[in-house]
């Protein structure tokens, strides 16, 4: 039975993570993602798991990196600084392929910026948070179940990929405190996913040796499947090459287990990458995503009683982006489109290669302040 | 019987790819060893490194084995052991690693008191990069980033980990290496953070540059800058200012983390009452 909960998003995506069996969590307080280590610290310990707050960003990540090494499903919460701090370590989980789901509760920047204060503006930081060449899975939540459900799939999506995934909150979703519907906790048990696991003689056991575009197949620690894990470049069984064939296959399979994945079987899973409102008989569409969504939900009702049909499309899965929904979205509403995020246009930018035209009407803001249904109306108006 | 370290080695990742009369591979031995008097299963076992020459000592020992970024090793360590008390870890960092990058978590590795076993290996130099100063390279000592002779002042890194809480710190050097062997034996079988240090030669990288030119001229000058802590304590303090003490140097009982979570489960499990002041001799 769908349950309904009263709580603000922080707290909701940590009691999804304990829902989608993590048992561990380590990380560093940080504005305004907190309130996910405070529920974390609190119920972990309940069933067994293990927290702990760590001496810095860095620390934060490498040991819920190193818990997961070894087999236990972990996260860590932060906000962009924080991921700032913990991006090298997050190239280790993208090379070595370690599952762990990192929320990433957005507020204000660059550097220190506006701590308290809402901001979209590490779209693209998720995209590419460190070094090198990789493919990121981004989710974004735009609504209080959004925070619980998307946290769900990022474990599952972590564990079926092998991959560190990103779920973003941005400050208002995190600290909004409401209702929230919440799916039957054993759907959500039923749903959830376990890291593949080589069952065949142990010196056979290879764990990256793997075909284009799959993941490793990483067992469990302390099992008796030795491996080795590195940062270096690694051959089948993750010891160090600079082989330039396997170095060239290494990349190209980081990247395409996801990237190609996602467009060969439009996503990566069979939840929906987007939402979209009142879009069928639209002749504007209004796209934005996170906590700006559910402004224009209600600039779209408003549009509609001044009789402009508008709809919107929201993005959930950010990276991969739904490619294809939004090209076919650009072949409809051609310049009758509208974007509006807490940035300075990093997702119109991804819009715009897709549907490779530049001349959508934007509205974007970046001082810390969120973006009104009135001021979306008012935008809309002026383009129609 | 000669001892038999293939049993222990990824003997198809032979030979090492450290420098001809490197320390390393001596650490390597005597920890494999040590490894052999505790008896440990090594599926039970986890080799945790860092980047640098001492990198690479990981991928050498057959059990379950990481390759960490630089200076994060006790902070991956930390998260292995958390969620897996019940296997030996065994940390392996430089001096760059524990002392400069990863300052931050050799400290608060000590002060949790978490049951790792951190062999520090003091080369005195990055020896990897070729030559750069370390917080342990000697002033006045020249390397490619000291143009014009070192400057900065050392750690003493033992004292570090005294001062940060560690509940066993021990300094030896791999000249000899059944002294070595011995006091891994001790750190291996404490509860708690056992800070290891071990002086070790880089006469590639900091020897050549120093009037060091090979390997047995740099261990000559680690053995003269080196003298068990009983002598050293009846040196005056101008003598002791140029010796490092080696053997162990702190032994204490310390709650270990590990067990320590185990309170905060039963306290969240209503096993026990909340965890207050009282449950801890030291308040403050």
């Amino acid at each position: 039975m769908a349950r309904e909960v009263i709580g603000n998003g922080n707290e909701l995506a940590a009691e999804a993570a304990i829902d989608a069996g993590a048992m561990f969590f380590s990380g560093y307080p940080i504005t305004p993602s907190s309130e996910v280590m405070h529920v974390a610290s609190d119920l972990l310990p309940e069933i067994g798991g293990k927290f702990i707050q760590m001496e810095d960003e860095i620390a934060g990540i490498a040991a819920a990196l190193g818990a997961s090494m070894t087999g236990v499903k972990s996260f860590t919460a932060t906000s962009g600084p924080g991921i700032s701090l913990k991006a090298e370590q997050i190239g280790l989980g993208f090379i070595a392929e370690v599952p762990l789901v990192i929320i990433n509760v957005m507020r204000g920047g660059p550097s220190t910026g506006l701590p308290t204060r809402v901001s979209q503006a590490d779209i693209g930081q998720a995209q590419y948070p460190t070094h090198g060449d990789y493919a990121s899975i981004t989710l974004c939540a735009g609504s209080l179940s959004e925070c619980y459900t998307e946290t769900v799939r990022g474990f599952n999506l972590a564990e079926k990929y092998m991959t560190p995934v990103f779920v973003l909150l941005d400050e208002t979703i995190g600290h909004m405190h409401g209702k929230a519907i919440l799916p039957d906790l054993e759907e959500v048990k039923a749903s959830i996913v376990n890291r593949a696991t080589f069952e065949g003689p142990i010196d056979e056991y290879k764990p990256y040796k793997v075909p284009m575009n799959k993941p490793a197949v990483i067992n469990k620690m302390f099992q008796g499947y030795r491996h080795h894990v590195t940062g270096l470049h690694h051959g089948d069984e993750g010891f160090p090459t600079e082989d330039a064939v396997q170095c060239e296959f290494n990349i190209e399979r980081l990247v395409g287990k996801i990237n190609t994945v996602a467009k060969e079987n439009d996503g990566l899973d069979d939840l929906p990458d987007y939402e979209e409102y009142m879009l069928e008989d639209a002749e504007v569409c209004l796209i934005a995503y996170g906590s700006i969504g559910l402004g224009a939900y209600e600039a779209v009702q408003k549009l509609r009683a001044e009789g402009i049909k508008a709809g919107m499309f929201r993005p959930i899965m950010l990276w991969p982006s739904p490619a294809k929904r939004i090209a076919e979205i650009g072949a409809k509403f051609k310049d009758k489109i509208f974007i509006t995020e807490l940035n300075m246009g990093q997702y119109t930018k991804e819009i715009e290669r897709i549907i490779k035209r530049d001349d959508f009407t934007t509205l974007f803001k970046a001082n810390g302040r969120p973006i009104a249904p009135a001021e979306m109306v008012a935008k809309v108006k002026e383009m129609m | 019987m000669a001892f038999n370290y293939d049993k222990y080695l990824r003997v198809n990742k032979m030979p090492t790819l450290w420098c001809w009369g490197c320390g390393d591979g001596v650490i390597l031995k005597a920890t494999i060893r040590a490894i052999e008097k505790m008896g440990w299963d090594m599926d039970n076992v986890c080799v945790i490194s860092g980047i640098g020459c001492s990198g690479r000592f990981s991928s050498y020992i057959n059990c379950n084995t990481i390759h960490t970024t630089h200076g994060r090793t006790i902070a991956y360590a930390t998260g292995v052991k958390l969620a897996n008390p019940g296997v030996n870890v065994i940390v392996v960092a430089g001096d760059g690693d524990s002392l400069a990058i990863g300052g931050n978590h050799t400290i608060h590795g000590c002060r949790r008191n978490i049951d790792l076993n951190f062999i520090l290996i003091n080369n005195f130099i990055y020896g990897l990069t070729n030559s750069q100063i370390s917080p342990t390279t000697p002033q006045g000592m020249w390397c490619v980033s000291a143009q014009n002779g070192n400057i900065d002042p050392t750690f003493n890194a033992c004292n570090l980990a005294i001062g940060a809480g560690a509940s066993f710190v021990a300094r030896e050097s791999m000249i000899d290496p059944k002294k070595l062997e011995k006091v891994l034996v001790k750190g291996f079988s404490h509860k708690g953070f056992s800070f290891i240090e071990v002086n070790s030669n880089c006469h590639i990288n900091l020897g050549r540059k120093n009037k060091m030119n090979s390997a047995m001229e740099n261990l000559a000058w680690i053995d003269s800058i080196t003298t068990p802590v009983k002598k050293w304590e009846a040196l005056s303090p101008e003598e002791q200012l140029n010796k490092l003490p080696t053997g162990v140097l702190r032994e204490v009982e310390q709650a270990e983390y590990c067990d320590l979570y185990d309170m905060v489960i039963a306290a969240a499990q209503g096993k026990r009452g909340k965890i207050t002041q009282d449950d801890f001799a030291k308040k403050i």
